[in-house]
């Protein structure tokens, strides 16, 4: 089975069912590892740091924020870790996930701007077409 | 920390693009800055062509983009106009002295002492002076300048959306000023307002008298102009560092910013620092090594060498329209919901802050004044020591220091105690020096006077020191 689990993560309720089903996945394998992968747009750099008293601080606000997700791994025996990336979110996870070599990306099917996905078209579908792994999006 | 190779050539084919879109961006701004300053726009687009290679080598965070700014901009003015130019480059050339001293003195350390609030005000202060700057190149000209501004801004505001490539400025540039030269419109032009000289620059020594008199009048500004310059780069530091997830070295950028700023002097430039913005449309354009700031610097002189005709004919509504954008994307728009949730004291800073520069001009008075009053804040916080008590166990919550130690004593003075045996719980508190050491002899001494017997617990260690140490020194006596 699949070794290297990438998990799209932000801080909607899609991305903790997404959790849920790869922790299924990696518990079919005793060596296979969740990376959780949080995208961080490059317009909250500013108001970020602006707003935080130290980088540790600001990193670990951002923790806070896919702390449901993280929390679910904690819960299963799954080991896990958590990777910062800045940019737009769908091409910054194709890039990683390519770069890596993960061998399965799972993401939730949409996240926390609904708007945006009936305009723009989704992350999730960005990913899809162009990570070179299976994709899993989660419903 | 990556290699100087790597900060060089780890990103060559990004850090080209990214440069080339950042010249292009920073044309409007660096002459927009000038006429903020009162200066001809060759003193800030040779000052931007300057910082940005100087910093290229000098720098400590590759990726980030200096050249001349508005913070810069607005301090100057006053001497400009009372002075002149030359006393301009003089100014700058004592900036670069200031700062390359704050370098090695490594005030860089010292930005961790600027409170969020008064670097939210910071950033505040500047869009709402900028704006301010444009108001009399639009206002109760012409009809024709509103509708140009406005264009510019549906412009800028809505081409990013299907153009993503040539950033959307540029565009609006371009296309208005097409527009008005083929259809005659009368509006004012950059041409107007200054000259474009289409040659490098050259090196010059300030036509100024060097003497003491000289040095009293460029101190004061090169002294605003060091620290502005110093707490804009740093923040702007800190953002690319975020942005890219690397690390920087923030004494060397002050050393950095000092020794680009004495070329810029010698060059007939006007003092800048790094800028927000565009480092941001760096990164964003895929820019993250030294190279790019080289390029950005390069390319911005050789786009003037080679346009400079046609960039005196770019129309003031246009540029005001610009950096109308600019000031929007320097705000921090949280601020308003920051008023409302951060502790009471915090939003008053960022507002004095914000009162201060827009009354002063000055962003470091603003800084300076933020700085003193969330100290004073801060004292006034950590200053009252709160006393609690359970049966026959009185609890100290608070530092015992020097500020805090009457609020300490008055409790015990003023309190009736009921019983006469006593203990003074020290778990949550801590002596920090020989004022509460004294404090605390103090009260034990007026509760043994009214015959109250007291035990002291719960000291830790370093609290437990400092009384042997006090009491070693007065038992010698």
């Amino acid at each position: 089975m699949y070794k290297h689990i990438l998990l799209a993560a932000d801080g909607s309720e899609n991305a903790v069912r997404a959790a849920k089903e790869a922790i299924k996945i990696a518990s079919c394998k005793e060596d296979s590892f969740i990376e959780v992968v949080y995208v961080i747009d490059f317009d909250k750099s500013k108001s970020g740091v602006l707003h935080s008293s130290s980088s540790e601080a600001l990193n670990l606000e951002r923790r806070q924020k896919i702390s449901k997700v993280e929390q679910t791994l904690k819960e299963s025996n799954v080991s896990y870790k958590v990777t910062f990336l800045h940019g737009e979110p769908g091409p910054e996870i194709v890039k990683y996930a390519n770069e890596q070599q993960v061998e399965l990306v799972v993401i939730g099917s949409r996240g926390l701007n609904g708007l945006q996905e009936m305009v723009l078209g989704s992350v999730s579908h960005k990913v899809m077409k162009r990570v070179n792994c299976p994709a899993l999006v989660v419903k | 920390m990556q290699s100087l190779k790597q900060q060089w050539f780890g990103n060559i084919r990004g850090d080209i693009l990214s440069g080339l879109v950042v010249a292009l961006a920073l044309i409007p701004e660096a002459i927009a800055f000038s006429i903020i300053a009162g200066v001809d726009p060759m003193v800030g687009l040779y000052a931007s062509f300057t910082m940005a290679v100087i910093i290229a080598f000098a720098g400590g965070r590759p990726g980030m983009i200096s050249a001349a700014t508005g913070a810069m901009a607005l301090v100057m003015v006053p001497l400009i106009r009372d002075y002149g130019v030359e006393y301009l480059f003089a100014a700058t050339l004592l900036t670069g002295v200031i700062q390359i001293i704050f370098g090695v003195l490594k005030v860089a350390k010292l930005m961790k002492f600027i409170p969020n609030a008064v670097m939210i005000g910071f950033v505040n202060s500047l869009a709402i002076l900028i704006f301010m700057a444009q108001v009399p190149h639009f206002i109760g000209i012409s009809t024709m300048t509103y509708v140009f501004v406005g264009v510019t801004l549906l412009l800028v505001y809505t081409l990013p959306r299907f153009i993503k490539v040539i950033p959307a400025p540029l565009i609006a540039i371009v296309a208005l000023t097409v527009v008005a030269i083929f259809s005659g419109i009368n509006l004012r032009t950059i041409g107007d307002l200054g000259t474009i000289t289409q040659s490098l620059p050259t090196f010059i020594i300030p036509d100024v008298p060097f003497n003491l008199e000289t040095f009293k009048i460029i101190f004061p500004f090169s002294i605003s102009l060091a620290i502005v310059g110093l707490v804009e780069s740093l923040l702007t530091a800190q953002i690319v560092d975020d942005m890219t997830g690397t690390e920087s070295n923030k004494n060397q950028e002050a050393r950095g910013q000092g020794i680009a700023n004495i070329v810029t002097g010698f060059f007939g430039g006007m003092a800048g620092c790094a800028m927000i913005g565009q480092s941001v449309i760096n990164v964003k354009s895929g820019g993250r090594g030294r190279l790019s700031t080289l390029i950005a610097g390069l390319f911005l002189m050789f786009l003037i060498l080679v346009l400079g005709d046609l960039v005196v004919k770019i129309p003031m509504p246009v540029l005001v329209g610009i950096m109308i954008m600019v000031c929007i994307g320097t705000f921090d728009w949280s601020s308003f919901k920051y008023l409302v949730k951060a502790p009471r004291t915090d939003a008053l800073v960022m507002l004095t802050t914000v009162v201060i520069v827009v009354w002063t001009h000055d962003l470091s008075k603003g800084v300076i004044a933020g700085v003193i009053l969330s100290a004073v804040f801060f004292v006034v916080k950590i200053s009252s020591v709160k006393i609690m008590q359970e049966d026959n166990r009185y609890f100290v919550n608070g530092q015992l220091f020097f500020a805090s130690t009457d609020s300490f004593v008055d409790y015990f003075k003023y309190n009736e105690i009921k019983s006469n045996n006593i203990q003074i719980d020290f778990s949550n508190s801590r002596i920090w020096d020989d004022s509460g050491v004294g404090a605390l002899v103090k009260v034990e001494e007026l509760l043994k006077e009214k015959g109250i017997q007291v035990e002291v617990v719960e000291l830790d260690a370093s609290s437990k020191k400092i009384i042997s140490q006090l009491e070693s020194l007065s038992s010698s006596h």
